[in-house]
């Protein structure tokens, strides 16, 4: 099974040369920190920063330099800053290559959830639903079940929606899942995961072609 | 050249009455106007429905509004970090109404710009496009949003002149810089408050005539929401 940073190394090696990316909270984030060698990438970040660098050094926090989930960070050479409608305008008009972001579940036809469980849990969608409705290249970073054992991989998703048909791959602890016309398709197994264990983990259906490669994480 | 200035944030705020709707710049508490917040505590306004990407934190920010109950209704995007909004919106004592970031900032800048709505993929399929009109435009669905009616903008930026030009520092420019205008009296605090002349027309962010009122703040805390560093090595 991949731990966190497991994830986040499968997903950066989705990145390629001359990208525009955006990254979500939580494991998206730790993406910038395994960015292959030799390529060029710059990393978007919706409340307004293009070229986004690593965090600040001690003492070198700038209240009014942050990303979108509100930490500090810094900046790289040919960096710029924008407003927030030009920020979303630039992800609406697809500028922005990849995104990458997080979710509590996701269904055969690439709908996600990932914004609010009714009663319970109502913090908002943010940027998440401009950015999934608009993103050419959407990959899900998620845990294939929660923490009851249950599937979060799904025929059909049971929270509200975020989007509608927009997701084209997730990367979980047990697996990577392309999403096909035909649903769910399986590319790649972690390493020392099953097939069984991944299909018995899986509430939607999986289209298994051939033998499943583990995969290579660095 | 027209002067903008007031002198203090008491003259500032001027004709804020209850039940009003007010825009308030800044992500998370990134560029809020936080010596104009920290005035309207100070008065029993109340009712007020605020138009804002978040809802601050519990003791700073929009949050110590929300605290007094002054406010009636929020319209934000992401309210995850504070819990006393949590409380009140669960409770059912606040109307929250949360939509998406660049509907948020685009129903602004729509305000600003004088367009009365525009179509946008954002929410298509989901809760957000109950109730709304959708059409198809390049073989994919929209939904139309409308321009915000506010009666106050209230931004902060980091310099300014008495014309009301300002300037913005880095991510505090966000919201601010799309609510300047957006509503029907805006009001700008900014950090330090310069002589007409001195900035540099090229490097104007906001030209002033969106900007009734300028004042300079008297003291900016900029609390940082999640410090973040690295080590050095």
């Amino acid at each position: 099974m991949l731990t966190k940073e497991d994830i986040a190394k499968r997903i950066a090696q989705e990145l390629k040369d001359r990208y525009f990316v955006n990254l979500g909270i939580g494991i998206p984030t730790l993406v910038a920190n395994y960015i292959p060698k030799g390529i060029d990438v710059e990393f978007q970040s919706e409340n307004g920063v293009l070229g986004m660098g690593p965090f600040p050094f001690e003492g070198e926090e700038d209240a009014d330099v942050i990303n979108a989930g509100k930490q500090t960070i810094t900046t790289l050479p040919g960096a710029s800053f924008f407003d927030s409608a030009f920020s979303f305008g630039m992800i609406r008009s697809q500028k922005v290559d990849l995104t990458i972001l997080g979710a509590m579940e996701v269904s055969e036809n690439g709908d996600i959830a990932n914004w609010k469980i009714p009663g319970k849990m109502v913090k908002g969608m943010g940027g998440a639903m401009d950015l999934v409705a608009s993103a050419e290249n959407i990959i899900v970073a998620m845990m294939h079940v929660n923490k009851a054992g249950e599937s979060k991989i799904l025929k059909k998703c049971s929270l509200p929606l975020t989007g509608v048909g927009c997701v084209k791959k997730v990367v979980t602890e047990l697996a990577v899942l392309e999403i096909t016309p035909k649903g769910f398709k399986l590319l790649e197994r972690a390493p020392g995961v099953s097939v069984e264990h991944i299909i018995a983990s899986t509430e939607a259906n999986l289209i298994i072609e051939g033998d499943i490669p583990e995969m290579i994480i660095n | 050249m027209i002067s903008k200035k007031v002198n203090t944030v008491q003259e500032a705020i001027q004709g804020i009455k209850n039940d009003m709707t007010i825009m308030f710049g800044g992500f998370g508490l990134c560029g809020i106007p936080e010596n104009t917040i920290a005035e309207l505590v100070k008065t029993e306004t109340s009712g007020l429905t605020c138009i804002s990407n978040n809802a601050g934190v519990d003791d700073f920010g929009l949050g110590l509004l929300l605290q007094k109950k002054q406010i009636k209704k929020m319209i934000s995007s992401y309210v995850g970090e504070n819990a006393e909004f949590e409380r009140q919106m669960l409770s059912g004592e606040l109307d929250v109404e949360l939509i998406p970031q660049g509907t948020l900032a685009e129903r602004c800048r729509a305000a600003q710009a004088g367009i009365p709505a525009f179509f946008t993929p954002a929410g298509y399929g989901t809760e957000v496009a109950e109730g709304k009109e959708v059409r198809e435009f390049n073989g994919k669905m929209h939904i139309m949003e409308h321009a915000f009616k506010a009666d106050f903008a209230i931004v902060k930026a980091w310099k300014g002149d008495e014309a009301g030009n300002l300037i913005f520092k880095g991510t505090a420019r966000n919201f601010n810089s799309c609510m300047a205008g957006a509503a029907k009296i805006t009001i700008a605090e900014v950090e330090e408050l310069v002589p007409v002349g001195t900035l540099d027309p090229n490097q104007i962010h906001i030209p002033g005539i969106m900007v009734q009122r300028i004042f300079q703040g008297e003291k900016f805390e900029k609390r940082i929401e999640q410090r973040t560093v690295r080590q050095r090595n």
